[in-house]
């Protein structure tokens, strides 16, 4: 199976420089290989750094020394060596991030916020927005709000905005913190549903998921990050 | 962090801008120091630092404003390549700062001529590179104030009848006309409305992605460069102290000053 992340020797400690230079280690040498249509949980308890890891994977967080290598494109690029623009362009083609918490834009109507990663690498607009339709109608958001910009949305109808906007891109990379957290359980399960569609589809996904039920549809393998904590070396 | 990044396709690498070691003395004070960046075609490049850390210094020498006391600004003159700014002719200078390039500045009043109307702003431009037409440049007025979401049937009015919201727009319109290649802004949403703020922030938003503009943005508010900008500048006392991709400064700032400015801001 051809593997689209290797993660090597990855160091990650945060400087509180605010706090008296307090020294905060997160994992030390840790690595990592993830396979196409595979999906790794990041397990472990809360504070282990699992969002830590799942940011470093997206360049949103820059560790202290390693490799993390993701597939672009037919190359390999490192994460952290690689330009900003390199980021950029990964970021636009090759690796999808959906966090827990959407980030609302003034006056972007729901539909707009979906639309627009596919818009963002060339799919003709009325096709991007036809997919944006199923997946706002398969995550049971009313029509009526998808021309409204999503800040007034309940928490959860912001987040399944979110993952709409997350698989409305067939990324061969994606990143998902929590896309369960507040979700009642039909929409549960639609979620895992396109999660093991895009598994399907080959694409290689690291998750962090707390629901029980939802790790086990989903996830292939557990990757303990506590076991690369400083303290245990 | 799941804001899109504006930046083009990257068809090509060849820089638009690029700023090597420039340095601006006031006297024994001291602008900026020792600054080097390179800007790419399309691509939104933010400036951060509190009143007095030399980023309006700096925008001012890379606009040539300002000259500098030492260091170099080149910019892509398509048919001659990377040119030193500072060694072009006057006319070129000119030239280049009407049509390729586009100012905003903080106060509208400063870039905008209150006594004209507000399709004669709009047209200035336009004229400088040769329109004559009146017509045309009628058309080009009410179409740049309906794509900056201004009541067309004030083009006669002068923007000294306006709010500042809409004198803002207005500046921005008059400065797009000539699809620029890139635009500098200082502070644009300084000193108005957080309502406003949001429609203007959405309104550059779109036009800078749909026109493929690059655009260098000095401002000290963080959720401003969040939201436009690709990438960060952070300056403290007339030097850099931090830049890169935006989400990466502000989630991961690493630092001293950094922490200290992303630690700061009010959580909404």
């Amino acid at each position: 199976m051809t593997t689209m992340i290797s993660v090597s020797g990855l160091t990650k400690d945060f400087v509180l420089h605010t706090q008296g230079g307090t020294v905060i280690p997160v994992f030390a040498d840790l690595s990592l290989e993830v396979a196409e249509g595979e999906c790794v949980c990041l397990h472990g308890p809360s504070g282990s750094g699992k969002s830590t890891l799942l940011r470093s994977l997206y360049a949103n967080y820059k560790p202290g020394s390693g490799h993390i290598r993701v597939a672009h494109r037919g190359e390999w690029v490192d994460l952290t060596q690689a330009e900003p623009w390199q980021v950029v362009e990964v970021r636009r083609h090759s690796v999808g991030y959906v966090s827990q918490f959407l980030r609302v834009i003034p006056r972007v109507p729901a539909l707009e916020v979906v639309a627009e990663p596919a818009k963002l690498v060339g799919m003709p607009a009325d096709e991007a927005e036809a997919r944006a339709r199923t997946l706002l109608t398969r995550l049971n958001i009313p029509e009526r709000l998808w021309s409204i910009a999503p800040a007034t949305f309940s928490g959860g109808e912001q987040q399944r905005v979110n993952i709409a906007r997350g698989f409305v891109r067939d990324y061969p990379i994606l990143l998902l913190d929590e896309p369960t957290a507040s979700l009642d359980a039909a929409n549960r399960q639609v979620v895992v549903d396109l999660i093991l569609e895009a598994k399907a589809r080959g694409v290689a996904i690291v998750g962090i998921f707390h629901d029980a039920e939802v790790r086990e549809a989903v996830a292939d393998r557990l990757f303990e990050v506590t076991a690369f904590q400083k303290s245990a070396a | 962090m799941s804001a899109v990044m504006a930046m083009n396709p990257v068809a090509e690498r060849r820089p638009l801008l690029k700023v090597n070691k420039l340095t601006k003395h006031y006297g024994d004070h001291i602008g900026c120091e020792d600054v080097s960046f390179t800007v790419y075609p399309g691509e939104v490049i933010g400036i951060v630092g509190e009143s007095g850390s030399g980023k309006s210094t700096l925008l001012n020498v890379l606009s040539a404003q300002m000259p500098p006391t030492s260091g170099a600004v080149e910019y892509d003159l398509s048919a001659k390549g990377l040119r030193d700014i500072f060694t072009l002719s006057e006319p070129e200078r000119r030239k280049l700062m009407r049509t390729d390039w586009g100012v905003v500045h903080q106060n509208p009043r400063d870039g905008l001529r209150m006594n004209v109307s507000a399709g004669g702003n709009v047209g200035e431009r336009l004229m400088a590179i040769g329109a004559r037409h009146y017509g045309e440049l009628r058309r080009e007025g009410l179409d740049w104030m309906a794509k900056v979401e201004l009541d067309t049937s004030r083009i006669d009015d002068k923007p000294k009848t306006f709010s500042g919201g809409m004198q803002q727009r207005l500046q921005i319109a008059r400065n797009l006309v000539t699809r620029p290649r890139l635009v500098f802004m200082d502070e644009p949403t300084g000193g108005l409305d957080v309502s406003v703020q949001a429609r203007l922030l959405d309104l550059l938003r779109g036009l800078v992605r749909e026109l493929g503009i690059a655009a260098i943005i000095v401002t000290h508010d963080l959720a401003v460069v969040r939201l436009l900008a690709d990438r960060l500048m952070v300056m403290r006392r007339g030097h850099v102290v931090e830049a890169g991709l935006t989400d990466q400064v502000l989630d991961d700032p690493h630092h001293p000053y950094t922490q200290l400015l992303v630690s700061s801001v009010l959580q909404v």
